[in-house]
């Protein structure tokens, strides 16, 4: 009674994956967590506030989807010791909102009668009627109501006129449970299988289908899941995004140069000869710069990426490249955290949070890494726009078939690990696929925006967090004590030429050598490493990095450097996450040494075949 | 017969499980199948017809073969 009253009432979100809870917490709290149109998207509990007319505030917890109350995968588990109040420092939730997506309702109607068994006040809230209304499914409000004994309310999440219903009957309720007359439902003591059998009873008296035409979502599936067109369609879907990454993006990328350079030349005109000078023009502006330049090519990347995680095509994809998956041994759950591994291997990682079969689990972050993360793009671009001429192969470009050549690298190394790692070290364990297709969706365009912005501002934020003071440092390191004799007489100099003659045999350089080691911090800093180096050292200061690399490597350490970075185990991050989502230093230690060793072997073979051909 | 012997677009409805692994039982349970549920498998996989996508009544659910073996059915 009194015991709620001095604090905030606290309410979770809960129900299946994908039925559209995090689009709720985000419209109620004004949040921007991620949402997209796959199950397993939110892997972590979060935190919002919202304020209600009747009430101060009411706390709102967001959790990872789950059907039943098992807890199965990590995630689940997250949820479900959420609403028990066994998360540590959490207590267990005053209400719970139990959200559905209206149009499976006849599929997944138990999951609410299992839900009463958590014995606190619950209402059902039916989200996207409007998409169920579609697919001419109607739905006795009144009727579900009396025969579940909860209140059930209708719902759009993603419409403010959609959750004003919804926030009318909150204000209402939390009184109640502020005032402790909330009816808690009673527990149902059923088996699942009653529960079920319970549950197809009130549908069939409460839910009618009207019409029974074939969905869109199924017409569509007709033709990107067919044997043959379904894998020609997801091809091409990769080899145009690809290709966009490059004829789009040049322009922009262009205009950004411009401004670098303006700024450069500014600072160059403006200032004496000091180090000052130096500072800013060859360590700031030359290293930031030299990767700001691939912001154009990170949204265009992103722009396909939201567009196909909006969509409700990304378990397609899964669902089409599930049989390879199969064979190698992955989990049919692993496909969402390698896909998510392509912006970023860390919420890769923790996507991977989803696979309830622990060996399964940890397969797929040893070789989330291998998936080509944004961070790489500055290297691949800027190499491939170096020393692979811009024609045409019919009417694609070879630039963009050779980025996605590297890209295809890393993912058939991935699949060849997967492979031998559940041969050896995870014991064969079996591996399962069982998950929903949802229903084709138009993004919704705040959201879809919204998601490219952060995506856009994570790129800069890293660069000033991250490559701007290792541009200082590296600045430094390759400035002093003196740079009269070249790179060789400075700090940095010292440093790589210890690395140097491990390197020499894949073809690197003591400027590569040199810049590896700051890349450590990210795998993009390796860019704005050599761009300081070279503009510290190189005769024509002025010239573009691009030109400065054509004169100074080969073709076969170019190539070699590509293969270098389709493995690159240099990534802090990434081995802190693996730290923690195992629990140990035993398996970040472990892919970076697989890793190291992949790149090593695999760049040397590059660049020995490459000498050999004489190019 | 098992769900995993259907061929395509054939109507089905769910008579049993195979209590074989329980944890797969309670899975598939709460994801949606239940007795009574009527199944039409709509696609299959482009490699070696794995795994197979189907409609559970109102839903699309796609599983491998395997799982598909636990979920005894008849055809209607």
């Amino acid at each position: 009674m009194s015991m709620i009253k001095d604090r905030n009432i606290r309410l979770a979100l809960l129900g299946a994956p994908n039925c559209g809870k995090t689009s709720l917490f985000n419209a109620l709290t004004g949040g921007r967590a991620k949402v997209a149109n796959y199950p397993g998207v939110t892997v972590e509990y979060r935190k919002g506030n919202f304020s209600l007319s009747s009430l101060k505030s009411i706390e709102l917890l967001d959790l990872p989807g789950v059907y039943g109350d098992c807890g199965h995968s990590m995630d689940e588990r997250v949820a479900i010791d959420a609403i028990k109040g066994n998360l540590a420092g959490e207590r267990a939730p005053d209400g719970l909102i139990f959200m559905m997506d209206a149009s499976h309702i006849t599929t997944h109607l138990h999951n609410i009668l299992q839900a009463k068994s958590y014995g606190l006040p619950i209402i059902l809230v039916l989200n996207m009627m409007d998409m169920a209304a579609r697919d001419g499914i109607d739905i006795d409000i009144a009727e579900l109501e009396s025969l579940l004994d909860i209140p059930v309310i209708r719902c759009v999440a993603v419409r403010n006129t959609g959750r004003s219903h919804l926030v009318e009957f909150l204000n209402e309720w939390t009184s109640d449970i502020l005032n402790d007359s909330a009816s808690i439902p009673a527990i149902e003591k059923n088996s699942l299988k009653d529960l079920q059998s319970k549950a197809r009873l009130i549908t069939s008296s409460a839910v009618s289908q009207i019409n029974k035409t074939v969905s869109l979502t199924q017409k569509i599936d007709n033709i990107v899941l067919h044997p043959f067109f379904g894998v020609i369609i997801l091809a091409g879907l990769l080899i145009f995004m690809f290709q966009a990454v490059y004829w789009w993006a040049a322009p922009f990328m262009d205009g950004i140069d411009f401004i670098f350079s303006r700024l450069q030349l500014m600072v160059d005109s403006n200032l004496s000869e000091t180090w000052l000078k130096s500072l800013i023009s060859d360590g700031i502006i030359a290293g930031v710069g030299s990767v700001i330049i691939f912001l154009p090519q990170i949204i265009i990347l992103f722009a396909f990426i939201l567009l196909l995680e909006a969509s409700g095509y990304m378990t397609r994809a899964a669902f089409l490249v599930d049989s390879l998956m199969a064979k190698v041994g992955l989990n049919g759950r692993a496909f969402i955290p390698l896909l998510s591994s392509f912006a970023c291997a860390i919420p890769g990682i923790m996507a991977a949070r989803t696979i309830e079969q622990e060996k399964d689990r940890l397969t797929t972050i040893l070789i989330a890494p291998l998936m080509t993360c944004s961070a790489r793009w500055p290297v691949y671009i800027m190499i491939i726009g170096a020393f692979i001429p811009d024609i045409n192969i019919g009417f694609l470009g070879l630039q963009g078939l050779v980025a996605f050549c590297l890209v295809l690298g890393g993912i058939i190394f991935a699949m060849i690990m997967a492979y031998i790692f559940k041969k050896t070290l995870m014991n064969n364990s079996k591996s399962i696929l069982l998950i929903e297709l949802p229903s084709y969706k138009l993004p919704v365009i705040k959201d879809y925006f919204i998601g490219l912005l952060d995506r856009a501002l994570i790129f800069i934020n890293r660069a000033g967090r991250i490559i701007l003071p290792a541009s200082i440092i590296i600045w430094f390191l390759a400035s002093y004590p003196t740079k009269s004799n070249g790179i060789i007489g400075t700090f940095a100099g010292k440093i790589g030429s210890f690395i140097e003659p491990i390197l020499r045999p894949i073809g690197f350089n003591l400027e590569i050598a040199i810049s590896l080691i700051p890349g450590m911090a990210a795998r993009e800093v390796v860019v704005g490493a050599l761009a300081t180096i070279y503009s510290l050292n190189s005769e024509a200061i002025d010239g573009p990095l691009k030109e400065t690399l054509q004169n100074s490597w080969s073709l076969p350490t170019a190539l070699s450097f590509l293969v270098w970075f389709v493995f690159a185990p240099q990534c802090l991050s990434t081995l802190a996450i693996m730290r923690k989502e195992t629990n140990s230093w035993k398996w970040p230690l472990f892919a970076f040494f697989y890793l190291f060793v992949l790149a090593y072997l695999m760049a040397g073979i590059t660049y020995q075949i490459a000498v050999n051909l004489g190019l | 017969m098992t769900l995993s012997e259907l061929s395509l677009n054939q109507k089905a409805r769910i008579i049993d499980f195979d209590s074989y692994d329980s944890v797969l039982e309670t899975r598939l349970r709460e994801i949606g199948f239940a007795e009574g549920d009527q199944v039409t498998i709509l696609h299959f996989g482009p490699f070696g017809k794995n795994p197979m996508s189907l409609k559970l009544n109102d839903a699309l659910i796609a599983l491998r073969r395997r799982e598909a073996q636990a979920i005894i059915v008849e055809i209607i």
